[in-house]
């Protein structure tokens, strides 16, 4: 550092910042122009509709029913999803928690994570098609007498939402649960509490603020559903999810001030789901679970 | 004792997850098995195997060239994530100033909000300024994500190394710079990697942003084999699933080497904890 820097050096000092603490600066400063400069620049351009007044886009929107509707045909995957992984995360951690060989089957379930929606949409085509060996093995077991249509609808979208959701929703539950103090539970068991009781009078209110923030980032997640309901839903019909909307208002109408205020609308429903969530959040316990490092 | 409730319970679950891992590994498997088969219709397996379909796909979706820009674009994503997320994590792990939740809150805003929610305006003012559908767009895009990716992910191992080094080096007259060069660097090599490494796989598999903000020829592998399930009919399906194995094995690859630095539970569990 010169000399010259000096007097205005020491007075930040005084306020803990110094050199070290500018290096922050060039990545504060990246995410500030672009992630918070084209939020803020979208919302503008939301109001700036080619035709209309300032809200034309938005009373656009809420007066199509093929537009609004985007909103009920995402709820409808992303919110019956999200709590069936969470649901199905909870007692799988439990279990798995004991398991000694655990990272053989944490490195396979996050295999669809790393693959991502578009490979999973792409295997699942194939797998659960007309021809695909699922059918296949449901015909052969006599539970079903010709292919059942899993592609193509809602049902597609749904697996394939199920399929990179689990793992996303299992891997933080398992994380959280492992972080119990298995004191407590020992502690209730010496006490004479069976597995249930210690299930739901112990781990299970120690979770919940968990799987709070849990359910948000899952949700947040399966709402902004897109390759995967394109390439195994129909993006025309049942599965017409509100971020296809979005891209066909940019890349096929090349109007982005209509898909900046339908990604906008996007935000608020997220926002909105994860705001509720948060504030039910604080009427449970929020304290330390673990011992030490939690 | 447990009872037999209990015991049917655990059976259940446990039932489960092997269901859920075979689907899974049955579904990767149409794809590898599709890639190499000649016919396959109305059968257990196809009807005989060949490599030709790696050849076509090479081709007919000029894979070389796709192979070439998505490679070049995630060696720039992770690069520059590094050359500024490592000094901006190691001053929130070492430094403490106002205003610093509210840096922290900042950084994981671009992680917790989908990236199709934020990548529409990004597209948006990418395109103004004329660097959408160029390759610098797909790299300034995917950088939104991994920049405050790699500064989570650094900060706990910085916190492990011993502020005591530090004052050792800066007692030898060590400035910022070659405390970074000579005495952090070296030994946040396994940190480094690994967000390296994850960094690599997230651009790689990064669909939503890559496919907003490329034109034709800044397209990465994913965004290509997109498009050509979209236009499926075109081609044949097993060319789209040799395409779709050589992409799995380019983001498995780093994945396995990721693996040996971090847990997979930290892969997901790093952004909520301090989320938390």
């Amino acid at each position: 550092m010169s000399a010259s820097s000096r007097p205005r050096q020491r007075t930040l000092a005084d306020r803990g910042i110094d050199g070290v603490t500018l290096l922050v600066l060039p990545a504060a400063l990246f995410v500030v122009l672009l992630f918070v400069y084209p939020f803020v620049y979208g919302l503008l351009l939301s109001f700036a509709p080619k035709e209309g007044g300032w809200l034309g886009n938005y009373a656009k929107f809420f007066s199509d029913p093929y537009m609004y509707g985007t909103i009920w045909l995402t709820l409808r995957l992303a919110l019956p999803v999200t709590l069936l992984n969470i649901a199905l995360s909870v007692p799988v951690a439990m279990q798995v928690r004991h398991m000694r060989r655990q990272r053989l089957l944490t490195t396979i379930l996050v295999l669809p994570i790393t693959l991502g929606t578009v490979l999973v949409a792409e295997g699942l085509l194939n797998y659960l098609g007309p021809q695909g060996w699922l059918n296949r093995l449901l015909i052969l077991f006599g539970l079903i007498d010709r292919p059942i249509r899993l592609v193509h609808n809602y049902w597609g979208v749904f697996i394939s939402l199920v399929i990179t959701g689990f793992p996303f929703t299992f891997l933080l539950t398992l994380s959280m649960i492992s972080g119990i103090d298995p004191a407590l539970e020992q502690a209730a068991a010496t006490l004479g509490a069976r597995a249930r009781q210690r299930f739901f009078n112990i781990v299970l209110p120690l979770i919940v603020p968990g799987l709070a923030v849990t359910f948000c980032l899952a949700f947040v997640d399966a709402f902004s559903v897109f390759p995967s309901a394109v390439m195994l839903g129909a993006p025309a019909g049942e599965t017409r999810v509100i971020s296809f909307a979005a891209a066909q208002a940019a890349f096929e109408q090349y109007d982005y001030s209509y898909a900046s205020a339908i990604a906008m609308i996007m935000a608020v429903v997220q926002f909105g789901f994860v705001g509720l969530v948060l504030t039910a959040r604080g009427l449970f316990y929020n304290g330390p679970a673990g011992g030490g490092k939690g | 004792m447990e009872s037999a409730l209990e015991r049917l319970w655990r059976t259940l679950v446990w039932a489960f997850v092997i269901f859920f891992v075979v689907n899974v590994l049955a579904m990767i498997s149409t794809v590898v098995v599709n890639s190499f088969g000649t016919r396959w219709l109305n059968s257990w397996l196809p009807a005989a195997f060949t490599v030709r379909w790696y050849a076509s796909a090479w081709r007919e979706f000029q894979l070389g060239d796709v192979l070439l820009v998505t490679f070049q674009i995630a060696g720039a994503v992770v690069l520059l994530s590094a050359l500024i997320g490592v000094p901006a994590a190691y001053a929130l792990a070492r430094r403490d100033f106002p205003g610093k939740p509210l840096v922290i809150v900042l950084f994981l805003l671009p992680l917790l909000v989908p990236p199709i929610t934020f990548g529409i305006p990004l597209a948006t003012v990418l395109y103004k300024v004329g660097l959408a559908g160029t390759m610098w767009g797909v790299i300034v895009a995917n950088l939104v994500p991994t920049v405050p990716f790699t500064v989570i992910l650094m900060i706990p191992f910085i916190e492990q190394i011993d502020p005591k080094v530090e004052a050792a080096a800066r007692v030898f007259g060590a400035g910022t710079g070659r405390l970074f060069v000579h005495v952090l660097v070296p030994l946040l090599v396994p940190g480094i990697l690994a967000a390296t490494l994850l960094a690599l796989v997230r651009t790689v598999s990064m669909f939503e942003l890559t496919f907003l903000t490329a034109g034709p020829s800044s397209q990465t592998l994913v965004v290509a084999l997109y498009y050509s399930v979209f236009a499926a009919g075109v081609r044949a399906g097993q060319s789209i699933d040799a395409m779709a194995v050589i992409y799995m094995l380019s983001t498995l690859v780093w994945l396995v080497v990721a693996l040996r630095f971090v847990n997979p539970t930290q892969i997901v569990a790093r952004v909520k904890k301090s989320a938390a």
